[in-house]
């Protein structure tokens, strides 16, 4: 599919390659976060050097007309030319664009002065070094992309102090790379404070938690999920990390946290929800595209030998009267959560929308490929 | 460690294993992982391996481990839950060597024989019947050796495992490696089928599930494990229950009702249909007020208006049943014709009902896709096209073991009564079980014996059959006696048979010619067997040498004519007469089978008591010769 601009073709294939990704695995939404991600770099970085290229035309119009031909990077252009330019690249046509290009372009008088040849060369030599821009510009944010999501850890863990204070409890459940570092953070700034730590049935992270917590030198107390609602009085906060979060504020976290996350509301504890800036999903929870849950296999709950002869089809009616359900993930409402704390800093639930248009396109929430051209 | 991917077409091309382990041993150096083509698996085999390969370190002649998985079998039917015989295996628990294995134990004797030293040697042994063999094996090179050694291993169950643990010369040592929260299975029949599908439905083999590896289309999991395609219509009154899978493209039509079934893609399913635990593969089209249960229906199938599927039918390839036809319960349907069976020595025919061959029709396999609908019209009703295979005599009774509907409750009930009387009986003969259930070894102590026995029974028959096919020989072509004895020791020496078997088994035939020789009254056929005992008696004598070899003629004559040559049982006395005469048996070895004889049951004295008379007049004759002397 030809494509006049050069993003787009970048767009184009990039959602294509996304799709894929997405449709291996659904359940895990941050891929789809990151494919939104670079398309919505993409776009920004087409939309600025546009922007920059019709501020360069401003600029050459006032000069001389006769250093055309070093002017590589800003030819004189037509304001119908400049109108096309503006069409052209990704950002939706409205009434504040073109009312926002007509002023500059008003100002520029100029028609392309040398021959067929050059202007032909300059044309496509604009083109080539713009394209050359935009990959340059494309690589060096899809770089700082990278490297936000490597260092967000340490990013909210700086803000561990604010939010930790002395001799608190703190109530956690399984186990999360996030808020180990959030924790260990504000050991480092010499706070005490005590954990309890929900172990997180069935896969038992909360162990894996606890002795990484008592490596660290923190006090610890383990407690079976049953417990949390027993022990909740005496937290002082609930810090979790999540799997994804939504559009509207919703979490969507390891199994049991909801009941955690209701125990807290009952008792008045700030529930917070610890989540790098590249989990929050641009999507709706009611979305069909949003898996909320994965089942994963029954032989965490249970032992298939002991259990073999309940599942035995081979008589009576062949139904299985034994139905095993492990699911991974649960789903707690907005209004259950008190704060999340992103690398970029602590926010409001009913904040996280507008986190949404910062890091992503409206085009890009619905990853199908169209077939109408450049759109 | 070595892996090599085979394509299917090696397994379809009837290689049988001893073939294609040949093959490879030139190709495979170190250790291999041997799976077959119908595993259905999520185990990871990196602990396997290395227990595999610490092992082999330490001992040498560590050859092979085997995956099992804990299953418990069915207590009422005796079988797992994957349609396979109840599997012993006696596992040393601390080192989990194998020491016994046996997958075709006989339920009617009650017992299993384990060999002393295989508890003398290990200090601890349990002997597990609730594991289930999932033909994982990793295999050190030596496997492959030995199998183009033996070339009369076939079957590496039946054969190489079985024979490895029996055989002390080389001491190869087989282990084990038991899976707990992995899932392993083999499909190989369609109880299995069944099984595994539902297993894979409950998410066991996670994350091999339909809608995490599922290709192109998007499955989605929804409440009571339902999986559906991205892409189906459904019509608003369906009735969708649990456990179901319904493939990519399928529509379904009005009030459907549809419960713990698969449904493949591109399917077309009417309204009114009733599906209740099938199993339907890709373009089937099904029309309205069908019903199936429990059926096996595989692409391209239609089943016009009402057809009704009853439990365990399988449809294969581009079937089609008529309109309102009751396909019968456990019928395989297929285009093409069932092959026939033939015996492989057609003349030796023993007269066995049973014996599971299906001469149904002579006509040969044709390739036809369409055959004839005139002729078809009454197999499976007006349009239909195919043919109902039919069961064979003997196998009807195991049909509802290996198929895919489950077993009927009054069949288990049934199964239960007997299994009860069975265990009186035992209980009764009081030689079997002792009441606290505790294993009795064999007085010989001979572990393998058991095995022994049933092959032993296999060889004696076609020992028999190959003396009769020697003596029939010697008869037709006038073979000078001497010559037919030479034939028949080679023969027991092949065999490795005692010279009481030969004895027993050249009477039998001697006396079936008789039988088959035409005679119109009884007192013909006691000619003819004069006739013959008297041309062959020299033969039949160099067999019997001492008294208790006699005897076991006499109990051979006995069982002839009780069963195959019942003919003779009005003859008995006089048949017995005409040895004693001839000087077959001597009055010794009448008079000692008389005696043993009293103590058995009413029905066994039968022939005795016919014998009556000529037993006194032969306890007198002794008399007089004791007087005279």
């Amino acid at each position: 599919m030809p494509y006049t601009n050069q993003a787009a073709a970048l767009i184009h294939s990039v959602k294509a390659v996304g799709e894929r990704l997405i449709a291996a695995n659904p359940v895990e939404l941050a891929v789809g976060n990151v494919v939104r991600r670079v398309l919505h770099i993409v776009r920004e970085e087409d939309l600025s050097l546009t922007t920059a290229a019709m501020a360069g035309l401003n600029l050459s119009a006032e000069s001389d007309d006769e250093d055309d031909t070093d002017r590589d990077n800003h030819p004189a252009l037509s304001a119908a030319a400049i109108a096309a330019a503006s069409r052209s690249t990704l950002r939706p046509p409205s009434l504040q664009t073109l009312l926002e290009d007509v002023p500059d372009s008003a100002a520029v008088p100029h028609t392309s002065s040398s021959g067929g040849d050059s202007e032909g060369k300059s044309k496509s030599a604009d083109k080539s070094s713009r394209s050359r821009k935009l990959k340059h510009d494309v690589i060096e944010a899809v770089n700082e992309l990278i490297q936000d999501i490597s260092t967000c850890h340490e990013l909210i863990a700086e803000q561990a102090v604010e939010h930790i204070h002395q001799n608190e409890v703190i109530l956690t459940l399984g186990s999360s790379r996030t808020v180990l570092e959030f924790l260990c953070a504000a050991k480092e700034k010499k706070r005490s404070f005590r954990v309890f730590v929900a172990e997180g049935a069935p896969r038992y992270q909360g162990h894996l938690l606890a002795k990484e917590l008592v490596t660290r030198g923190l006090q610890t107390t383990l407690i079976t999920d049953s417990a949390v609602f027993a022990m909740i009085s005496r937290v002082n906060m609930v810090i979790v990390g999540a799997h994804a979060v939504m559009a509207n504020g919703g979490v969507i976290a390891p199994v049991g946290l909801n009941m955690v996350a209701l125990a807290a509301q009952k008792h008045a504890v700030p529930f917070v929800v610890l989540a790098g800036s590249h989990k929050l999903c641009p999507l709706y929870p009611h979305h069909p595209e949003v898996l909320l849950n994965e089942l994963r296999s029954p032989s965490e709950l249970l032992d298939f030998g002991e259990f073999s002869d309940c599942l035995d089809f081979g008589s009576g009616i062949g139904a299985p009267l034994l139905h095993v359900v492990n699911p991974t993930f649960d789903y707690v409402p907005p209004k259950l959560v008190s704060l999340f704390i992103t690398d970029t800093g602590g926010h409001n639930p009913s904040y996280m929308y507008r986190l949404i248009a910062d890091y992503y396109s409206a085009d890009d929430l619905v990853l199908e490929r169209r077939t109408t051209s450049g759109n | 460690m070595f892996g090599i991917y085979l394509r299917p077409s090696w397994f379809g091309a009837c290689f049988t294993q001893y073939a294609l382990f040949f093959s490879l041993s030139f190709q495979i150096h170190g250790d291999f992982v041997l799976i077959r083509g119908d595993t259905v698996s999520n185990m990871s085999l990196t602990q396997a391996l290395q227990e595999h390969k610490d092992r082999r370190k330490k001992d040498a002649n560590a050859i092979m481990t085997m995956v099992v998985k804990q299953s418990k079998p069915s207590p009422i039917t005796q079988q797992s839950r994957l349609g396979t015989d109840e599997l012993f295996m006696a596992i040393n628990p601390v080192t989990k060597q194998l020491l016994y294995y046996e997958d075709k134990a006989e339920y009617s004797k009650g017992f299993i024989s384990l060999d002393k030293t295989l508890i003398a040697d290990n200090p601890s042994v349990i002997l597990h019947n609730d594991k289930q063999d999932c033909y994982i094996d990793i295999c050190s090179q030596e496997v492959l050796s030995l199998f183009t050694d033996n070339f009369d291993y076939q079957h590496l169950r039946r054969h190489f495992v079985k024979g490895l643990l029996v055989d002390d010369i080389m001491g190869y040592k087989i282990f084990t490696h038991e899976i707990h929260s992995s899932y392993a299975a083999r499909i190989d029949n369609f109880r299995s089928y069944d099984t595994i599908s539902k297993d894979i439905i409950q998410r066991w083999t996670y994350p091999f599930v339909p809608d995490v590896l599922c290709g192109s289309s998007a499955i989605k999991v929804e409440r009571q494990g339902t999986y559906r395609a991205s892409d189906v219509t459904l019509s608003r009154s369906a009735q969708l229950g649990s456990f179901i899978f319904i493939g990519q493209g399928t529509k379904i039509g009005n009030d459907t009702k549809i419960s713990h079934s698969v449904i493949g893609e591109r399917c077309t399913i009417g309204s009114n249909v009733t599906i209740e635990g099938s199993y339907i593969w890709n373009n089937v089209t099904i029309e309205d007020g069908c019903q199936l249960r429990n059926a096996i229906v595989c692409d391209g199938v239609i089943l016009k208006s009402g057809a009704v599927l009853q439990p365990g039918v399988i449809l294969s390839f581009k079937v089609v049943v008529g309109q309102q036809f009751v396909v019968p319960a456990y019928s395989k349907v297929s285009l093409l014709q069932q092959p026939t069976q033939q015996d492989s020595d057609e003349e030796l025919e023993y007269a066995d009902s049973t014996s599971g061959t299906g001469e149904l029709r002579s006509d040969k396999l044709n390739g036809d896709i369409a055959p004839d609908l005139s002729e078809t019209a009454s197999e499976l009703g007006t349009g239909g096209v195919g043919y109902i295979w039919k069961v064979f005599e003997g196998a009807y009774d195991e049909e509802w073991r290996h198929s895919v509907a489950p077993i009927p409750t009054d069949k288990l009930v049934k199964l239960m009564l007997d299994r009860d009387e069975d265990e009186e009986l035992l209980t009764q003969d009081g030689n079997v079980i002792s009441a606290s259930g505790e294993l009795k070894t064999d007085s010989d102590g001979n572990g393998s014996e058991d095995d022994d026995n049933e092959d032993s029974r296999d060889d004696y028959v076609s020992f028999e059959k190959e003396v009769e096919a020697t003596f029939l020989r010697a008869v037709h072509e006038n073979v000078k006696v001497d010559l037919a004895v030479l034939e028949v020791n080679a023969l027991r020496l092949s065999y490795n048979m005692a010279s009481v078997d030969c004895g027993g088994a050249i009477f039998y035939s001697m006396m079936k010619l008789a039988v088959e020789s035409p005679h119109n009254s009884a007192s013909e056929l006691h000619r003819n067997a004069a006739d013959i005992v008297t041309t062959w008696q020299k033969l039949l004598k160099s067999f019997l040498h001492d008294i208790d070899e006699e005897i076991e003629v006499i109990l051979k004559f006995e069982e002839m004519c009780l069963e195959s040559a019942k003919d003779f049982a009005a003859l008995f006395p006089q048949i017995l007469h005409l040895l004693y005469d001839k000087e077959i048996l001597q009055e010794d070895a009448i008079l000692r089978w008389a005696d043993e004889k009293e103590g058995a049951d009413e029905s066994d004295k039968v022939f005795l008591k016919r014998s009556e008379k000529f037993i006194q007049w032969l306890r007198e004759a002794e008399e007089e010769e004791e007087e005279d002397e």
